[in-house]
């Protein structure tokens, strides 16, 4: 909350790599951040600071939204609800899931502010069926680097807004924004596990269950040869009363949430990753999961949706030289092919993580919104000296089979990788060019990739 | 069980106002807050309307024109169940010394203002027979020292007056009394400085302890974080010819 605190010390994304110092400003009110905004260039608007790479942090000075944080109005029967855009999802789902509301898109940590989901469009693992975060947007209120403070929707401002979704901050700070709440009868997840004993597999199963609300597959990175890709798959759909009635009759529709959280110490020792104890790992957790095979359970939406939180600052295990957070999608009809590429120079490299999500995506919702029909995979690697090579050549497989990188993942990729994946830059430097935010507003990851 | 409860926040623009009225209006408690800046006490009771889903009221008041307190009291639609004092101000100490008006303004917004209004609410508390008054005084209040002390001397004679109050009612046993010294916390007062972690807590954990020690265990003298009660005992223990040669 200081205002110089990032000064010596610098500030990093969440793989904390890399980390660089900028001037962080904390204002404690939106008309404080528009203030903050009119005076200050080379700066970007922070929010929790969970994009892994330098999306977020200023080329000078860093806007952080965190004392935006009050919820503004909730009108019931509309299920229309409008916060201040440091306001986080865990805040919101605190707040209104007692009340029989959920989020109809939702990342894999809640602890994002709402500005960030905005700016990154972050999707969920129903994005082939609901699109990104910019879906549930109704409208949100966007100050302009000239001080004026705009409303953007899909019927006002439309160019802006379409820019603003998955613009990484770089068409100007939101403060404000409406969201469009997903009524629901119970706190469950009805989920439905199934076995994959390959990447073809995987995908087959992701294909064929495409009407299914939820979907996901946590594919085994230390498994080679004819296993590779060996997968489980998670389905599931919200639990109406129904279903709760029938698999969990004793419990509560709506049981308080545990606030208990495991913590990563400050130092996690890197032997404690060794390949040997990850292998046990992966080994355990496949026999776990394929016993579950076949039999529809309920699962609270908090470990549905965001199992990591449970582990309070799990980037941590990765030590001070930090991790890159690898995240690409190949469109569909190259997906099978390019993946197993991919997956096979990563097994064979040996120090990603020995877990990978594939996703099913859908068609982007923003001008600059990562998501294209097709799947995508996702997985960390440590930073060492050789990561960025390697990164490169994988980069070259998705170049060329008309995939593109995720910014809100991304610290490396190269410009000619980068402006090939986004066709939507041109109009965005329009954009940015109209609004003025073109000299004044720049990130890292704006000013690396020629934004 | 709660639910026709009602709090006044005075101080309702400030952090720990706002997390203290959120706190109990999650319990179904009735929020009024009332702030000489309408406008963040507006966004605050929006916030907490938004959030727990209970009545949420601004009120304007300017503890200063302490010629308008009786009015004030007497002009509420209802009295409430609990009154909290969260108005303070830190102050620029350095420049208190040199200049008597904002030294003045230290002194009367720390201590005169809050004391003269609760006085007020304790006589009506009285009056009705029942009510808890919560005084948030600070851990600066139990030494002087050279960083702060118009802050520190208005906060010391903040907490004699609550303990001087709890003292007369206690007999009656009606109305409740609750002292809360609050270390560091992390807030707009204290933005601009550098806290030492471990002792830090934020705006809701005073919140919490605010409302343990009102509803579910009844206590008289809080200090948030509760550690700050060991420092503050080591640092009053000290010899004063040893303590006025430290900087701490």
């Amino acid at each position: 909350m200081s205002n110089s605190g990032a000064g010596a010390s610098g500030l990093s994304g969440w793989g904390n790599y890399p980390r660089v110092s900028t001037e962080l400003l904390a204002p404690q009110t939106p008309a404080g951040a528009r203030d903050h905004l009119l005076a200050r260039s080379g700066v970007v608007a922070r929010g929790a600071g969970r994009a892994y790479g330098d999306a977020a942090i200023g080329t000078q000075s860093t806007i952080s939204s965190r004392g935006l944080n009050r919820m503004r109005s909730f009108d019931a029967a509309t299920a229309q609800l409008t916060v201040e855009a440091g306001v986080t999802i865990a805040d919101i789902l605190a707040a209104f899931e007692p009340r029989g509301f959920f989020l109809k898109v939702v990342p894999g940590t809640k602890f994002v502010t709402v500005g960030g989901a905005i700016a990154a469009d972050v999707h969920g693992k129903n994005h082939h069926r609901d699109g990104g975060f910019g879906n549930i947007v109704v409208s949100f209120r966007l100050a302009l680097p000239g001080g004026e403070i705009l409303t953007c929707s899909r019927s006002e401002n439309a160019a802006l807004f379409a820019a603003t979704l998955g613009g990484m901050g770089l068409t100007g700070m939101i403060l404000e924004a409406t969201l469009q709440l997903l009524p629901i009868e119970t706190a469950w997840l009805r989920q439905d596990t199934r076995v994959a004993g390959n990447l073809d597999a995987a995908i087959d199963q992701l294909e064929s269950s495409a009407s299914t609300t939820y979907s996901v597959a946590w594919i085994d990175c230390l498994a080679r040869g004819a296993a590779l890709g060996r997968s489980l798959v998670y389905l599931a759909e919200h639990a109406t009363r129904r279903d709760k009635d029938m698999l969990g009759p004793d419990l509560a529709p709506f049981p308080s949430v545990r606030t208990s959280r495991l913590s990563v110490p400050e130092l996690f020792p890197g032997w404690l990753l060794n390949r040997a104890s990850m292998r046990a790992f992966n080994e355990l957790y496949f026999r776990r999961g394929a016993a579950h095979q076949g039999k529809v359970r309920l699962v609270h939406w908090d470990p549905y949706f965001f199992p990591l939180d449970a582990i309070a600052d799990w980037n941590r295990i990765y030590g001070r030289r930090g991790f890159v957070q690898y995240q690409c999608v190949i469109p569909q009809g190259r997906a099978r092919r390019v993946l197993a590429h991919i997956l096979d120079r990563v097994s064979r490299r040996g120090d990603a993580s020995f877990l990978a999500v594939l996703k099913l995506l859908g068609d982007a919702s923003g001008l600059m919104s990562f998501p294209l029909r097709g799947y995508t995979l996702t997985m960390d690697f440590p930073v060492t000296e050789t990561l960025f090579a390697f990164l490169d050549q994988l980069d070259a497989l998705v170049v060329d089979a008309g995939g593109r990188l995720y910014l809100a993942k991304d610290a490396r990729q190269s410009r000619a990788t980068f402006e090939s994946g986004y066709p939507g830059l041109a109009a965005l430097r329009d954009i940015r060019q109209q609004t003025g935010a073109n000299t004044r507003l720049a990130s890292h990851l704006s000013a690396r990739l020629g934004i | 069980m709660t639910g026709t409860k009602s709090i006044l926040v005075i101080g309702g623009s400030s952090d720990i106002g706002h997390a203290t009225a959120l706190r109990y209006a999650r319990e179904g408690w009735r929020v009024t807050l009332a702030a000489r800046d309408l406008e963040a006490a507006q966004r605050n009771a929006d916030d907490i309307r938004t959030r727990s889903g209970v009545e949420a009221t601004v009120q304007a008041l300017d503890v200063l024109q302490t010629g308008q307190l009786a009015g004030f009291v007497a002009g509420l639609s209802a009295l409430p169940d609990t009154v909290v004092c969260v108005v303070g101000e830190l102050g620029d100490q350095l420049r208190a010394q040199t200049d008597p008006e904002l030294a003045t303004t230290i002194m009367r917004t720390n201590f005169e203002a809050p004391s003269l209004l609760l006085e007020l609410f304790a006589q009506a508390f009285e009056a009705r027979g029942s009510g808890t008054i919560v005084g948030v005084s600070s851990v600066a209040g139990d030494r002087g020292r050279a960083s702060n002390y118009y802050y520190g001397a208005a906060k010391a004679g903040f907490s004699q007056f609550l303990s001087g109050l709890r003292n007369r009612l206690a007999l009656a046993g009606k109305v409740r009394v609750v002292t809360v010294k609050p270390g560091f916390v992390r807030t707009k007062m204290t933005a601009h400085m550098k806290l030492p972690a471990p002792l830090t807590v934020q705006p809701d954990r005073v919140a919490e302890d605010i409302f343990g020690a009102d509803v579910m265990k009844p206590r008289d003298v809080i200090y948030v974080a509760r550690r700050f009660w060991l420092v503050m005992t080591i640092i009053c223990a000290l010899p004063e010819p040893v303590f006025k040669r430290m900087r701490i």
